[in-house]
């Protein structure tokens, strides 16, 4: 019997019965849709993240805290609680060679209110350099200063998003705003930025001056009781110095933090491209675990597909014999069962692909601070999903295929 | 044509054996019309589903056209069944949601034919059902559905017709049909082997071999 014959015959029944059909498609169609559109908006996720780094400057590495008996992400994590930076390791770090600029920041979320509107945004406590190390302009009125620094002011220069959530089309300079039941004065906006990250705009961004952070604010100290920095941000002339750069930081660091040469460091220097590459992998890996829990339903759709098949052998049982009574061979039967299972999944993984690729269309159209998540569901993504699920289609189909293959026709014609 | 010799038949339930069919030995020529008689559990069917290849003797030879098919593969013996044999049973067998004509090119399939159509239109023409070719089994009557089957064991141009009780489920007018149908198709050449346990049927042929527990008690021609 030709490959083509069995296509026909598949049809045929698979079309007798167009509701068990669907039904058994289901698990498919499910499955792979949402393999489908988790993993498109995973992808997404990291060409957002990628593009967002990219608009941040190059040449900056970041010197944050980081417990020395953990390396790494750990170390970075658990160093939250334990901060190791001040403003003196800050000041120490401008005289390094190759170094531009260097701005302290401490980061948290924090609710703006303003005349019966309020707003969450990320609050950066810093310092002038601030904006020449990531590159912010101002749209209106002036940035923080060194004086606002020392004294320690009540003062706010406020992002694009929230100017314009909080004051509309009115200027904000000059106007005042509460934090944690503080008054700020607005001194400043800056224009827009574009971007996100972690689904937050960059310019849903507040900036204070550092000293009033820690003070007024959010306090920490570090174990030696002084108030802590969460992370310095240090510019860089050019790509090239960057390792130098690098180095002599950790040299004046270890120096600073009396760290003997057999210890290790409790800071850790990090550029950009490192912080990428480790949200990238943080992305990837949780990609990959949504894709396998996905992959659960994949795994119950077929699981389907083989017991609509062993009850679908059963029933046609007679069928059966009197195909192989007429001259069908194993190899013929086996071929036509396996063939319909394949079509059932095939079928149900195509329309599972329609279906997720719509739904990761549809999820591109939500805004997102101020963007949307581009999910694009790419061409490998599809032939992995077709090729999927007609392997599953055949693993499933095997075993009821080669049941019916096995009867014997004389039993097989008395059956029923 | 048909050369049995010494043919046994056991089948195996659990730890019991019974035997179908003890030593039978017998020869039918290209060209005969036959019937083979006996009461139930004589082994009747097992002799025709042996002669028709759709089960294999467990001791013994049969020789089929000269060549010894007793102890041919499954492979083989499905292809037996595809090209030189045709059955026809009892309860009709045929595809129930399939029309008339898709039925009839069913061994068509598997003989790899590129004019199934209308090679499937000459058998429904030569048993008389060219118009209801396109009509469902359960659009036609009892006789009309063992004339499709008949024109789906004649398909394939078989050299031998097996049938098994094909009148059992028959109203007397379809049965005189169908025995008409048989006798003609062996004045055009085909081997006729008839399986019943009526003798009116058994007289239409002209040898009748009657068998009683798995053996061969007579075997009578008729002028």
């Amino acid at each position: 019997m030709k490959l083509f014959e069995s296509f026909v015959i598949a049809i045929r029944s698979l079309s007798a019965n167009k509701l068990r059909s669907s039904l058994t498609m289901l698990g498919m169609i499910i499955g792979v849709g949402a393999v489908i559109s988790l993993m498109s908006i995973g992808s997404g996720a990291q060409a957002m993240i990628t593009s967002t780094f990219e608009q941040m400057g190059t040449n900056v590495l970041t010197v944050m805290p980081s417990s020395p008996e953990a390396g790494g992400l750990m170390g970075m994590g658990m160093a939250m609680t334990s901060p190791s930076l001040t403003l003196d390791d800050a000041k120490a770090l401008e005289r390094v060679r190759s170094v531009v600029a260097v701005a302290p920041v401490n980061e948290n979320f924090i609710e703006v209110t303003a005349g019966g509107e309020s707003k969450t945004a990320i609050i950066h406590g810093s310092a002038p350099e601030y904006q020449q190390v990531y590159s912010y302009y101002l749209a209106s009125g002036q940035f923080i200063s060194d004086r606002n620094v020392a004294s320690r002011d009540l003062v706010l220069v406020l992002g694009s998003g929230v100017a314009e959530e909080l004051f509309g089309s009115d200027n904000p300079v000059g106007q005042r705003v509460k934090m944690k039941g503080h008054r700020f004065t607005v001194i400043g906006v800056l224009e827009p930025k574009g971007g996100a990250m972690m689904g937050f705009s960059l310019d849903d961004v507040v900036v204070t001056p550092i000293t009033t952070y820690q003070t007024k604010l959010f306090t920490q100290r570090t174990p030696s009781g002084e108030d802590a920095v969460q992370s310095i941000a240090v510019q860089v002339a050019s790509a090239e110095a960057m390792d130098e750069a690098r180095e002599d930081i950790e040299t004046v660091l270890r120096k600073y933090h009396r760290i003997a040469s057999d210890e290790k460091d409790d800071f850790a220097v990090i550029s950009m491209e490192q912080m990428l590459d480790i949200l990238q992998q943080v992305t990837g890996i949780f990609t990959i675990f949504l894709g396998a829990i996905a992959s659960i339903s994949l795994l119950v759709g077929s699981i389907g597909i083989m017991n609509i098949m062993l009850v679908s052998v059963t029933e046609r049982t007679r069928e059966i014999g009197i195909r192989k009574a007429v001259g069908a061979k194993r190899r013929d039967i086996l071929l036509q069962f396996l063939v319909e299972a394949a079509m059932l999944s095939l079928a149900g993984g195509s329309i599972g692909i329609i279906g997720g690729w719509l739904l990761s269309v549809l999820i591109s159209q939500v805004d997102i601070g101020g963007t949307t998540l581009q999910a694009v569901v790419s061409p490998d993504i599809v032939i992995l999903a077709v090729s999927v699920s007609v392997f599953i289609g055949l693993a499933s189909g095997i075993y009821p295929a080669i049941r019916a293959a096995r009867l014997n026709p004389i039993d097989a014609l008395h059956y029923g | 044509m048909i050369e049995l010799e010494n043919v046994s038949k056991i089948y195996r339930m659990g730890k019991v054996e019974v035997p179908a069919l003890r030593g039978v030995s017998l020869n039918i020529q290209q060209g005969e019309m036959v019937s083979i008689i006996g009461p139930s559990g004589s082994g009747k069917s097992t002799l025709m589903n042996i002669i028709g290849c759709l089960d294999k003797p467990s001791s013994g030879s049969y020789m089929f056209e000269g060549a010894n098919v007793s102890q041919l593969s499954d492979n083989r013996l499905a292809e037996m069944r595809n090209k030189k044999f045709g059955f026809a049973f009892q309860e009709y067998n045929l595809l129930s949601r399939a029309s008339a004509l898709a039925n009839v090119e069913l061994p068509l399939i598997y003989s790899g034919s590129r004019q199934k159509r209308e090679q499937a239109m000459e058998a429904l023409e030569r048993v008389g059902l060219r118009e209801r070719a396109n009509h469902k089994p359960t659009e036609l009557s009892g006789g009309e559905q063992q004339r499709v089957a008949i024109a789906r064991a004649l398909v394939n141009n078989p050299v031998l017709i097996l049938a098994d009780e094909p009148t059992g489920n028959l109203d007397s007018a379809s049965t005189a049909e169908i025995i008409a149908i048989f006798r003609q198709l062996n004045r055009d050449g085909i081997t006729v082997l008839i399986v019943t346990h009526e003798t009116d049927i058994a007289s239409q042929t002209k040898r009748t071999i009657r068998l009683l527990d798995g053996q061969i008690i007579s075997d009578e021609r008729v002028d």
